[in-house]
């Protein structure tokens, strides 16, 4: 096998060396009657042979380089530097372990921490850890971190239902059997004309341990938190935001607007769409927190020669130590894919994070315009959207995304899936990928429907 | 204890400065082109103020990052016998597979009919999935190990609840566990009973029997555990548990043992995660991403998380079936968002499609076999508590008649000789683990090499036992200050 290097005469020296005649009495503790299973598998590929079937595969897709794409929802089509790549697939970096031995992992150790410095510079917090999963299980680990910092005594959260639906999902399957309840979780209240930062509010009481809120939200708005936030601390909750991270080149921070948790999706900061994954959970909170933080955490120190240099600390948090008192089980987590994330901020920097930024807020806002002189097509809401939005449409969105799929157009998301009296609207992303020309079209043929 | 020969509050020797030291105002590193459109008001009052990100050039970038990996130890570059990480080589086509635009450029949201090559992907390696471990179903959407841990006791939680069977609350968990697993079960407010092992490192049977009733949720098992041996009465050990009403779930870490050796649903199992990043060769990068997907049998089938990939339409003679996702219908839920770690499916199933049955055998053999012989290499020299035939590892004691080194110190002398150490301290029932797994990927030269080195250790640890306690010498870096860093708590080089 192309893999394994042992040749049958060393084969035999080893089994010798090990004192049996034949490489099956290794394997003497397994119940004979169950021992050497005939696997029904294809017979093996060659690489040629592999690398042409991955090749159908791959082609029997369409992909949002063949469409043009408006669809977000959660994940977006984001332009990649071609730098990113080559430093994921140096094999130093992408065939290591956890860096549990420092002084043969600095790379990984500094590459960390300097993923959680610029994860705190982008969402003004103090204290970011190594990732988690994605943005829905990093959502999931706010409530763990909650229910820690409080001890278990107070036992509500209360979500905003304009919170991603699998954020949500998500939420709900982590917190069976952790004894809380979920209010604000009811997707049925989000109509056309209401559901605003400030509705979630009458529901945060004194027994209200955590207040989730959506930055911008799952329909592209912009809130300031300010107040909701002040409002949340008044009852002695703490609020947890989940923020898109290119969102953050531009707009105020939720750390400004008084959060204690930032958390988010990272896939929009260089990681491929890959058909959902893998991405990176951002998690980032207070400092006064750090030690109810679940997850790796990467500190600055020194070596025994006075070098600078970086370890794992406050790992008596984690579940290796900690066990079943631990703050989280995570133990693997995104860390290739929070390098990703570093290189692509370090690439773009302070000028062109906020560049594309601002090239996704004005092609969004461009495309918005357009769609809404189209008879028929009316905004959903009426507040500040970053770059993405809702459409009212005058068809249902099935037909209206199966009609753009005809014209090589992938439509936005159908939000009467998630929101019964959201039926008829449609979720637009436009990105700074997007050009006027395509913008264009979707509108052409968005027209052509309202006229059918 | 660790030597810290610079006072504290000395200026330490910089070896690579940070992303933020290295940035220079108005340095850019890519450039976008200009809006095509007319620009919109932007919202003045909900704009930031600043962004402390660092300016860098591309070139800064690079050379910072390759200095940066110029400093780790990696599969690529050299022998890293981590037990219970399955540190194998990491195929250099998996990457190529996952990077192919049609999978990489594709939106988890695209209607099916769009993307049926990375259904039929996702379908057929559920099927291999199942076929390997002898399951009835598997759901791919767990994101590492220990996310498969949550959602498979998740599961056994649901079914039990299904029946109207609420006061199970307690599962049982060998000595000899993987952290993770208290961690998970403490997650969904489980209480832990600790089983003991017996003196052949298997489950004390007498133990367990003694701790099953009927407040059971079931027992977390790793076979083999991480002593690198197989449970001498797995068959017995499920019983046990089986005839309390309890379920048995397996971590599958390590799972590379017994690929074509013995299926895990075979033996009674109910529930299991896999580890494609240790058994089906997808890189460990750096600490992740993993990819962890459950096996259920039938009767925990429906309870696996949302969503499966199914056929949704059936196909004919002309046209191909539609794939399409399906929900299990007491499914626990969704456990992540969208479809689990896509990009590491592809790694596993160009895996396991250049194996086939009879190559996976010889992965689990040689795996086996490796460890054999180191374990028969180094016997004489350091003691192994439950000495008998090992599956893919085995765990030695760091110590050495006569020398006061310790496990830690044998482990960081490792690296003067160009070797990552075994994994330290665990399994907890072991005093000074070193816990050795080879994998099936090292040629009998490194194995040699690896077992003279950790045999002239021995020696230097009674004849010159300080060359062990400050060990490495021969790395970029020395030991750490860990005590320091706990204590500074340093997180982040950019001070709000």
């Amino acid at each position: 096998m192309t893999y394994i290097p042992i040749t049958p005469p060393e084969r035999e020296a080893m089994l010798k060396t090990i004192g049996v005649s034949k490489v099956e009495d290794l394997f003497q503790d397994v119940p004979a009657k169950y021992r050497f299973p005939k696997l029904n598998l294809p017979a093996a590929l060659t690489e040629m042979e592999a690398a042409a079937e991955l090749g159908e595969l791959a082609a029997a897709n369409e992909t949002v380089r063949d469409l043009v794409s408006f669809l977000g929802a959660g994940a977006y089509n984001h332009y990649i530097p071609a730098a990113v790549d080559h430093i994921l697939r140096r094999g130093e970096f992408y065939t290591a372990y956890t860096p549990y031995q420092p002084e043969v992992s600095q790379g990984t150790l500094q590459a960390i921490f300097e993923y959680q410095s610029l994860l705190c510079a982008l969402t003004g917090m103090e204290v970011a850890n190594a990732s988690h999963y994605d943005g829905a299980t990093a959502v999931a680990e706010s409530v763990n971190m909650a229910f820690a910092v409080f001890r278990g005594k107070r036992t509500k959260v209360v979500i905003s239902p304009a919170v991603h639906p699998q954020y949500r999902a998500t939420l709900r399957t982590y917190v069976q059997g952790m004894g809380l309840t979920l209010a604000g979780d009811a997707p049925e209240t989000v109509t056309s004309d209401e559901v605003t930062a400030a509705s979630i509010e009458p529901l945060i009481d004194e027994n209200t341990a955590l207040v989730i809120v959506q930055y911008p939200d799952f329909f592209g708005r912009i809130y300031d938190y300010t107040a909701l936030i002040e409002a949340a601390h008044a009852k002695g909750a703490l609020v947890c935001v989940a923020a898109n991270p290119i969102a953050l080149g531009l707009l105020k921070t939720p750390g400004e607007m008084g959060a204690d948790i930032v958390v988010g999706e990272g896939q929009p900061l260089g990681i491929p769409l890959s058909f959902g994954g893998p991405y990176l959970g951002f998690f980032t909170t207070r400092k006064q927190y750090v030690h109810k933080m679940a997850g790796r955490l990467v500190g600055e120190t020194v070596d025994n020669r006075g070098q600078r240099a970086y370890v794992l600390t406050l790992t008596a948090r984690e579940q290796h130590i900690k066990r079943e008192r631990a703050t989280s089980n995570i133990c693997t987590n995104q860390g290739l894919m929070a390098l990703a994330s570093a290189v692509y901020l370090s690439l773009l920097g302070k000028t062109g994070l906020r560049q594309v930024a601002e090239l996704c807020y004005h092609k969004a806002h461009y495309a918005a315009e357009q769609i809404t002189k189209i008879p028929g097509f009316t905004y959903c809401f009426d507040t500040p959207f970053f770059h993405e939005f809702a459409i009212c449409c005058p068809r249902p969105v099935a037909e209206i995304n199966a009609h753009l799929l005809e014209h090589g157009i992938l439509g936005g998301y159908d939000l009467g899936q998630d929101y019964p009296a959201l039926k008829d609207h449609l979720l637009i992303a436009v990105t700074e990928m997007n050009t006027k020309e395509e913008i264009d079209a979707l509108v052409d043929v968005l027209s052509e429907v309202s006229h059918d | 204890m660790t030597d810290v020969s610079t006072p504290l509050n000395a200026t330490p020797k910089v070896v690579e400065p940070t992303l933020f030291e290295l940035s220079s105002p108005g340095r850019v590193g890519v450039t976008f082109p200009d809006p095509d459109v007319p620009r919109a008001n932007l919202p003045d009052s909900l704009l930031r103020a600043d962004l402390p990100l660092p300016e860098l050039a591309e070139v800064d970038v690079i050379r910072h990052y390759m200095h940066l990996s110029r400093f780790n130890y990696s599969v690529d570059g050299g022998f890293y016998p981590l037990g219970s990480c399955t540190m194998k080589y990491n195929p250099k086509i998996n990457e190529d597979a996952a990077r192919l635009p049609g999978f990489a450029f594709t939106h988890p949201l695209q209607p099916v009919e769009t993307v049926q090559g990375n259904l039929v992907l996702m379908h057929t390696l559920q099927e291999w999935l199942k076929e390997i471990s002898g399951f009835a179903a598997v759901s791919l959407q767990p994101a590492a190990g220990a996310h498969g841990e949550l959602t498979g006791v998740l599961m056994m939680r649901a079914y039990h609840h299904a029946r109207g069977d609420a006061k199970r609350t307690k599962m049982l968990i060998p000595d000899s566990a993987h952290g993770t697993n208290p961690a998970s079960s403490g997650m969904i407010g489980l209480q832990i009973v600790q089983i003991p092992s017996d003196s052949r490192g298997n489950v004390d049977l007498a133990a367990l029997r003694a701790a099953c009733d009927d407040t059971v949720v079931g027992l977390m098992l790793t076979n083999p555990n991480t002593l690198g041996l197989f449970d001498e009465h797995v068959e017995e050990v499920v019983k046990i548990v089986h005839d309390c009403g309890g379920l048995v779930y397996g971590d599958g870490a390590n799972l590379n043992a017994l690929l074509g050796i013995v299926r895990p649903g075979d033996l009674g199992f109910d529930v299991m995660h896999f580890n494609l990043h240790k058994t089906f060769s997808t890189p460990h990068g750096g600490g992740g991403p993993g990819s962890g997907p459950v096996g259920a049998a039938a009767h925990l089938a429906e309870f696996l998380p949302s969503p499966l990939v199914g056929v949704i339409e059936e196909g004919d003679g002309e046209t191909p079936p539609l794939y399409g996702f399906i929900e299990p219908k007491h499914t626990i839920g969704r456990v992540k968002s969208f479809h689990g770690h896509f990009g590491m499916l592809v790694r596993a199933f160009t895996y396991i499609a250049m194996h086939g049955p009879d190559g996976l055998r010889q992965v689990a053999e040689n795996a086996v076999l490796n460890a054999n012989y180191l374990l028969a290499r180094l016997r004489h020299t350091y003691h192994v508590p439950y000495d008998r035939i090992c599956m893919h590892e085995f765990v030695a004691e760091g110590k050495v008649e006569g020398s006061d080194v310790r496990a830690l110190d044998i482990s960081k002398r490792l690296m003067d000789y160009d070797f990552h150490p075994p994994t330290n301290y665990f399994p907890l029932i072991v005093h000074e683990a070193l816990m050795i797994e080879p994998t099936e990927t090292e040629s009998k030269q490194t194995l040699d090499a690896f077992a003279e080195a950790l045999i002239k250790i021995a020696e230097e640890a009674k004849t010159q036992p300080d060359l062990l306690h400050s060990a490495p010498h021969k790395t970029p870096f020395g030991r750490m200050d860990e005590v320091k860093a706990a204590r500074d708590l340093v997180l982040c080089c950019w001070i709000p």
